[in-house]
C-alpha cells in the first residue's frame, strides 16, 4: 500500500481537480468526461426541430383545401405524402440519433456535434413553418412555393423516372468528368514540362479558359452526331481547360532541388516527369478538379435543360412548363445531394492521395 | 591508431585539374566563383572544404556532381570525366531535398528506383533505415520527421546507390548543434561501415576537424584553394583536445586572413 501522505502536494489524489480533467483531455479514446445529462439534452434538441415538424404535420389542423392524393405502393400498401414526410423526418432524426451515439467517444466528434445543434434545430423548426405557411394555411404564393411535403410527391408519383434523369445526369457527368480530367492532366503536363508547347498552348488556354463552356453550344450540337455527345463535349472543355492551366502551374512550380537530387540518384526524363513533376503539381491537379467541377455542374444543368433528351436539368424545364413547381423544387434538392456527394467522393480521393501533405493529415 | 590507416589512401578517386567557373550575376557583372582549382581526393578520405559563404564551395560540389559544367579545366573521376550527374557521385542538398509525397523508406528507395532498380530493394532500405537509426519512422512523411532525421534520410538516399564519393553540401547547416554533433557521429560511422569517400562542404570549422582527414581552405572572390591541412587525430575526436585546439586556432587564422581581403557587396 503506498503512503499518500509522502507523495508531493500537487500529486496528491485530493489535489487532482476532477472539473478540471473533463476539458483538459482531449482527442480520440480519452474517456469522455462531460456530462451524461448534457449530451444528452444536446442530441435531444438536434432532432428537436424535426419532432417538432413531425407535430406541426400530423397535430396541426389543415385549414386550406389542398388535394393530397394516396399512391398504391406494391398491392397493399397505400401511402400519401404527409406519410411520406414523416417517414422522411424520422429518417433524419434516427440519423441524428446515431450521429449522437457514434460521436460520444470522440472529443473532436463531439465538439462537431455539439457546435452543429443549433443549426439542425432551426432545420426542424423552419420545417415545420414552411408547412403551416406552405400547406396547413396556404398562405405562399401558389404553385411557386409548395409546402415541404409536396416537394416529395415526385418520388412517389414517378419514382423511376426520376432515377432515370439521375441516372442520365450522372452519366453525362461521368464522361465528362473522365474525359476531362484524362485531356486536363495530359495537356497540363505537355505545358507545364515543354516550353514550346507552353509558348503556343497557354495563350489559347488562357482566353479559351474564361469564355463559359455553353457558349460553344450551337457549334457542339452541329458538329456531334448526338445531343448526348455534345453535352459530354461541352462538360470536357469544362474540366479541361482549368485543370490544364493548374497541372501545368503544378509541374511549373516544381522545386529545382526536387530534380537535381533525381538528377544525381540517377534519373532520367521519364523519373524526373512521372515521379518528381507529377507527383508534385498533385495538389494543384485536385485543386483544378474541385474548381472545374463548379464549372460542370453548371453546365451540366444549363445543357440538359437546352437541348437533352433526360437528365435533372430536363427534369426542372419539363416540369416548369406544366407549373410542376414541387417538381422543380424535387429536382434542386436531389442535385443538393449528388453534387455534394460527387464533391465528396472526390475529397475523399483526395485526401487519400494527398495524403503526404502537412496540415492534411489529422494525427 | 589513426583511422586512415584503414582506407586506401594512396589511389586518387577525384582528380579536379585546373577548373575554373564564373558567373554572371543579376547587375550583369561577372563573379569569379572558382578559379584554377586543382584537387586530388584520395580514395576513402574524408575530405572537409571550409570557407566563408560565397567563396564557391557549392559551385565546386556541383561541378563535381555534374549538375554544372566548367568554363576552363576539367573533373575526372575514377579515370573518367564527369558530364552529367551520375548516382556514383551522391549529393547531399543542405535541406528541403526529400520527396515530400515519399514516405522515409520511399525516399530512401528511390535512390534505387531513380537508376531504375525496382526489384528486391525491401532488405537493402531496411539496412539503410537501421543504419540511420530511424527504425519505426519508415512510414512517416518528411514533414512529419525533425530536420535531423530528414538529413540522415537524405544520407541515406544518396548511400544506398554505393556511391563512389559523397558530395556532403552544408547537410547540417541547419541544424541545432545537438542534432549536428547527433549526425555528425553518424556520418563518421557510415564513413567507417561503407568506406565511402566523403566530401564535405562546411563552414563550421569544429566539425571539420572533428570529421576529415583533410580539410581544403577556400577565399572567396575569386574562389580560391589556399591551403590544404592535413588532421592526423585518432577517431573519437575530442572538441576540447590540445591538438584539435591548435589546429581550430590555425584553420580560424588562415580564414580570418582569407576574410580581411576587402570584400564589396556580397558579404555574407
Ligand atoms: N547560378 C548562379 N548565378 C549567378 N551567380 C552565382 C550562381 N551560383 C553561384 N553564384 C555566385 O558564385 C559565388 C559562389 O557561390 P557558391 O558556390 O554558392 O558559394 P558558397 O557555397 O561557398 O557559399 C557567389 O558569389 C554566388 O553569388
Ligand atoms: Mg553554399
Amino acid at each position: 500500500m503506498s503512503n499518500v501522505s509522502s507523495l508531493p502536494e500537487n500529486l496528491k489524489p485530493e489535489a487532482i481537480n476532477p472539473n478540471s480533467l473533463s476539458r483538459d483531455i482531449p482527442g480520440r479514446g480519452a474517456f469522455p468526461k462531460i456530462s451524461y445529462v448534457r449530451y444528452a439534452l444536446l442530441s435531444l434538441f438536434t432532432v428537436l426541430g424535426f419532432i417538432a415538424a413531425i407535430a406541426v404535420n400530423r397535430l396541426f389542423p389543415q385549414i386550406a383545401n389542398v388535394q393530397i392524393e394516396p399512391y398504391q405502393i406494391g398491392k397493399s400498401l397505400s401511402i400519401d405524402i404527409n406519410d411520406l414526410y414523416v417517414l422522411a423526418l424520422s429518417g433524419v432524426i434516427l440519423l441524428y440519433t446515431a450521429i449522437a451515439v457514434f460521436s460520444f467517444s470522440d472529443a473532436d466528434r463531439r465538439k462537431k456535434f455539439e457546435r452543429r445543434m443549433p443549426f439542425r434545430f432551426a432545420i426542424g423548426l423552419v420545417l415545420g413553418l414552411w408547412e403551416v405557411l406552405g400547406t396547413k394555411l396556404l398562405l405562399l404564393p401558389q404553385p411557386f412555393f409548395p409546402g415541404p411535403a409536396r416537394i416529395l410527391e415526385p418520388f412517389l408519383m414517378e419514382p423511376g423516372y426520376i432515377l432515370q434523369q439521375i441516372l442520365y445526369s450522372l452519366r453525362l457527368f461521368s464522361y465528362g468528368f473522365v474525359f476531362g480530367v484524362t485531356a486536363g492532366v495530359l495537356t497540363g503536363i505537355l505545358i507545364g514540362w515543354f516550353p514550346k508547347v507552353y509558348y503556343w498552348v497557354n495563350p489559347v488556354l488562357k482566353i479559351s479558359g474564361v469564355i463559359p463552356a455553353v457558349a460553344w453550344m450551337p457549334f457542339a450540337l452541329t458538329l456531334f452526331p448526338t445531343p448526348f455527345s455534345a453535352a459530354i463535349f461541352l462538360i470536357t472543355i469544362c474540366q479541361w481547360f482549368t485543370i490544364a492551366s493548374l497541372t501545368a502551374q503544378g509541374i511549373q512550380s516544381t522545386p529545382k532541388v526536387h530534380f537535381e537530387v533525381a538528377k544525381t540518384l540517377g534519373a532520367k526524363t521519364p523519373y524526373l516527369v512521372f515521379r518528381v513533376a507529377i507527383p508534385h503539381a498533385m495538389p494543384q491537379i485536385f485543386t483544378g478538379i474541385s474548381i472545374a467541377n463548379g464549372f460542370t455542374f453548371t453546365t451540366l444543368v444549363m445543357v440538359e435543360m437546352m437541348g437533352q433528351p433526360g437528365g435533372l436539368g430536363y427534369y426542372i424545364n419539363a416540369s416548369k412548363v406544366w407549373s410542376a413547381y414541387y417538381k422543380v423544387f424535387a429536382a434542386i434538392f436531389i442535385m443538393a445531394i449528388l453534387f455534394s456527394l460527387i464533391l465528396r467522393a472526390v475529397g475523399f480521393v483526395e485526401s487519400r492521395v494527398l495524403r503526404w501533405q502537412k496540415g492534411l493529415v489529422k494525427s | 591508431m589513426s583511422e586512415q590507416v584503414l582506407h586506401d589512401t594512396d589511389s586518387v578517386v577525384l582528380k579536379i585539374n585546373a577548373v575554373s567557373r564564373t558567373y554572371i550575376d543579376d547587375e550583369d557583372k561577372t563573379v569569379e566563383a572558382l578559379r584554377d582549382i586543382s584537387l586530388s581526393v584520395r580514395r576513402g578520405e574524408f575530405l572537409s572544404v571550409i570557407g566563408s559563404s560565397g567563396c564557391g564551395k557549392t559551385t565546386l560540389l556541383r561541378l563535381i556532381a555534374g549538375l554544372d559544367v566548367p568554363e576552363s579545366g576539367e573533373l575526372i573521376l575514377n579515370g573518367e570525366k564527369i558530364k552529367d550527374p551520375a548516382p556514383q557521385r551522391g549529393y547531399v542538398f543542405q535541406q528541403g531535398s526529400l520527396f515530400p509525397w515519399l514516405t522515409v523508406e520511399k525516399n530512401i528507395a528511390s535512390g534505387l528506383k531513380a537508376r531504375g532498380v525496382y526489384k528486391d530493394n525491401k532488405a537493402e532500405v531496411a539496412r539503410y533505415v537501421e543504419l540511420i537509426g530511424l527504425k519505426g519512422f519508415e512510414k512517416s512523411f518528411p514533414h512529419q520527421i525533425s530536420g535531423g532525421m530528414a538529413q540522415r534520410v537524405a544520407i541515406a538516399r544518396a548511400l544506398i546507390n554505393n556511391p563512389a564519393v559523397l558530395l556532403l553540401d552544408e547537410p547540417m547547416g541547419a541544424l541545432d548543434s545537438f542534432t549536428r554533433a547527433d549526425i555528425q557521429d553518424k556520418l563518421l560511422e557510415l564513413w567507417k561501415t561503407n568506406k565511402t569517400t566523403m566530401l564535405l562542404v562546411t563552414h563550421d570549422v569544429d566539425e571539420a576537424i572533428y570529421l576529415s582527414d583533410r580539410i581544403v581552405i577556400m577565399t572567396p572572390r575569386p574562389g580560391e584553394i589556399k591551403e590544404i591541412i592535413e588532421v592526423k587525430l585518432p577517431h573519437p575526436r575530442h572538441r576540447g583536445g590540445t591538438e584539435f585546439l591548435s589546429i581550430r586556432r590555425d584553420i580560424l587564422e588562415k580564414l580570418h586572413l582569407a576574410s580581411a581581403a576587402p570584400q564589396p557587396e556580397y558579404a555574407i
